[in-house]
């Protein structure tokens, strides 16, 4: 269990959706809890969260397949959300995403070979006025040029 | 270019964000002060008096909407502030709660007084993660202070307010959909009527608006309905507005700017023009679900009332301006796209109807339209408009009907000669 969530966030998920009235709120919570600590939600992270919050199995896969920025699948250390929405598509965002693709060596959809990086598309990051712009993890980066991509790609993989 | 009135982002600073201390120093909370010296339904009147419109795209009358809430009606409420912000060229609530986060929290804390609400949510974005760190420790230096909380400044009336962390998807920014997803529901949208005021979270009565809504309310306490009116340059429009520029300018920044601007005013003052001195073709006025606006247009003052003669919308105002070398076939393929896979599929004519639409735009840039293939597509619009459950694909049908009756040669062009004529 503690492979899918820490003990102590098990234990205040548990509490926290006895102590409400409507503990179907704290599901969206629960899987990004799961997701930030496992990387993905696999089939057990959802029985897990279902469990805690004594929903049922599929209220939270209805939730978990919803949105875009839960993964059911497996995906790499750091997920790469490059947006394709009309302000970066008018900003050179196809340049962009064409040279994230090539120095990856992976499509949309696909992790690179030692596991450190999942490519996907992404509609609009709100940072409009920096296009061209993409999101990794939880952190936006804009006024993107092929080389300021190579510096930030080389800025994580030095990370570990 | 730097004497527009700055109201809302009076405290705004590069790099950094105004926190308790400096919003005080900066009038902060004051407007909360005066309005609970008032009652309820004075309060209410009073935003109705400075015609506050919505900032999150429809533009409703705020003060009307306020006053449609069963305000007297005991026991559970909720007051739900938009901060989903997904509509693409919109960027305009993540400068604000980037700048100044507290603006949010004391608006909230009028409108939840006005409307007699004990419990709010703060709804942001997943990719709006500082937002949501600034809006948590705002309400945790306003709970101090007693600005919210039980008894909040001794007016014994209280209200708390959270923060939810949603997960993706631009659909959930549609206000019944938010109220689904804050539910911990599938978030598909929920059927109007009955309307969030009647039955919204948890099914008690819910009012949502917008982040920049909320943030323009304590100033209207502060300097009063006749002067907050006054800050736009049109009768028809008050206030002021958070422009977000973007696309082929100069500056793309965003710029407090007094409603009623001349369209042309904000792309070539503020904007410094068009990039690369190339000319400018057309606009996205209000974000990706307004009809584009053409050079000939550029005199349109932006406000809702005028932005709608001109065939558009005020939307979001966020503006997304396009050279002479845009292809508007690609550009509104590019779009087209983005609402078919922002779908919830819940409905026919969006889930079905969009990806028909990519399609036939795809067939159509790439040469191999045919004249068969344009009535399909006049046949999708036509069909589309007016017949989906929520907003979404009728928001997909404004860029996509403005391409036929503004650049419907454009369009023809591409089937006549069999391939794109500009890129
Ligand atoms: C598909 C769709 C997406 C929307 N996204 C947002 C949004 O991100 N933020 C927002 O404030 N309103 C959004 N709206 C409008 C809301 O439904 C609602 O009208 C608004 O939040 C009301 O606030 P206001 O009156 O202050 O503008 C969206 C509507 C639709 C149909
Ligand atoms: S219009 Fe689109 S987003 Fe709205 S309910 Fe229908 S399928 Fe869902």
């Amino acid at each position: 269990m503690s492979e899918l969530l820490p003990q102590v966030q098990v234990n205040a998920f548990r509490a926290k959706a006895a102590a409400i009235e409507h503990p179907h709120e704290l599901i969206v919570d629960a899987l990004r809890a799961v997701q930030a600590h496992h990387g993905w939600v696999p089939d057990a992270g959802v029985d897990l969260v279902a469990e805690l919050l004594g929903v049922l199995p599929v209220e939270v896969e209805e939730i978990a397949t919803f949105y875009d920025k839960i993964f059911r699948r497996p995906v790499g250390k750091r997920v790469i959300h490059v947006c394709d929405s009309i302000c970066c598509w008018a900003d050179g965002g196809d340049a962009i995403a064409a040279h994230l693709q090539k120095v990856l060596g992976i499509g949309f959809g696909e992790t690179t070979s030692d596991g450190m990086f999942t490519l996907l598309p992404t509609c609009c990051l709100g940072a409009c006025g920096e296009a061209p712009a993409m999101m990794i993890g939880l952190t936006t980066f804009g006024t993107l040029t092929p080389e300021k991509i190579d510096a930030i790609l080389d800025g994580y993989r030095n990370e570990a | 270019m730097n004497n527009y009135p700055q109201i809302l982002f009076k405290n705004r600073r590069p790099g950094a964000t105004a926190f308790l201390a400096e919003y005080e120093a900066g009038g902060g909370y004051q407007g909360l002060r005066a309005a609970l010296k008032m009652a309820p339904q004075e309060v209410r009147e009073q935003v109705k008096a400075a015609n506050l419109r919505g900032r999150g795209g429809a533009g409703f009358p705020t003060g009307l909407k306020w006053s449609f809430f069963p305000t007297d009606q005991p026991g559970e409420k909720y007051l739900l502030a938009n901060g989903d912000e997904m509509e693409p060229g919109t960027y305009k609530d993540h400068q604000l709660l980037l700048a100044d986060p507290h603006q949010l929290v004391e608006g909230m804390a009028i409108a939840a007084y006005a409307m007699q609400i004990p419990v709010g949510y703060v709804f942001l974005r997943y990719a709006y993660e500082t937002c949501a760190q600034n809006v948590e420790r705002a309400i945790a230096e306003a709970t101090g202070k007693g600005y919210l909380g039980r008894d909040i400044l001794g007016s014994r009336f209280g209200f708390e307010l959270h923060v939810h962390r949603s997960a993706g998807r631009y659909i959930l920014g549609e206000e019944t959909a938010l109220i689904n997803g804050l539910e911990g529901r599938r978030p598909n949208p929920r059927s109007k009527p009955p309307f969030p005021a009647q039955f919204g979270l948890f099914g008690k009565p819910t009012n949502v608006n917008n982040v920049e809504t909320f943030a323009n309310v304590p100033h209207i306490f502060t300097g009063g309905a006749e002067w907050y009116r006054s800050l736009a340059r049109t009768p028809e429009g008050a206030g002021t507005l958070l422009v977000g520029l973007s696309g082929h300018l100069e500056r793309t920044e965003c710029f407090e700017l007094p409603m009623g601007i001349p369209l042309r005013e904000v792309v070539e003052q503020c904007g410094g023009g068009v990039r690369g001195r190339r000319t400018f073709k057309a606009c996205l006025p209000g974000g990706a679900s307004t009809p584009f606006l053409t050079a000939a247009q550029l005199d349109t003052p932006l406000d809702h009332v005028h932005m709608e003669q001109a065939g558009s919308r005020l939307g979001t105002a966020g503006i997304t301006v396009f050279d002479e070398t845009t292809c508007m076939v690609a550009a509104t393929l590019n779009l087209a796209r983005f609402f078919a896979r922002e779908s919830c599929g819940w409905c026919t004519p969006c889930r079905d109807g969009l990806p028909m639409v990519v399609w036939l735009l795809e067939e159509i840039e790439a040469g191999r339209g045919s004249q068969e293939l344009l009535d399909m597509f006049r046949d999708q619009v036509k069909n589309i408009s007016g017949r989906s459950f929520c907003a979404l694909a009728e928001g997909a049908m404004g860029p996509v009907g403005s391409l036929l009756t503004k650049f419907g040669d454009e369009l023809e062009d591409h089937v006549k000669r069999g391939r794109c004529p500009i890129s």
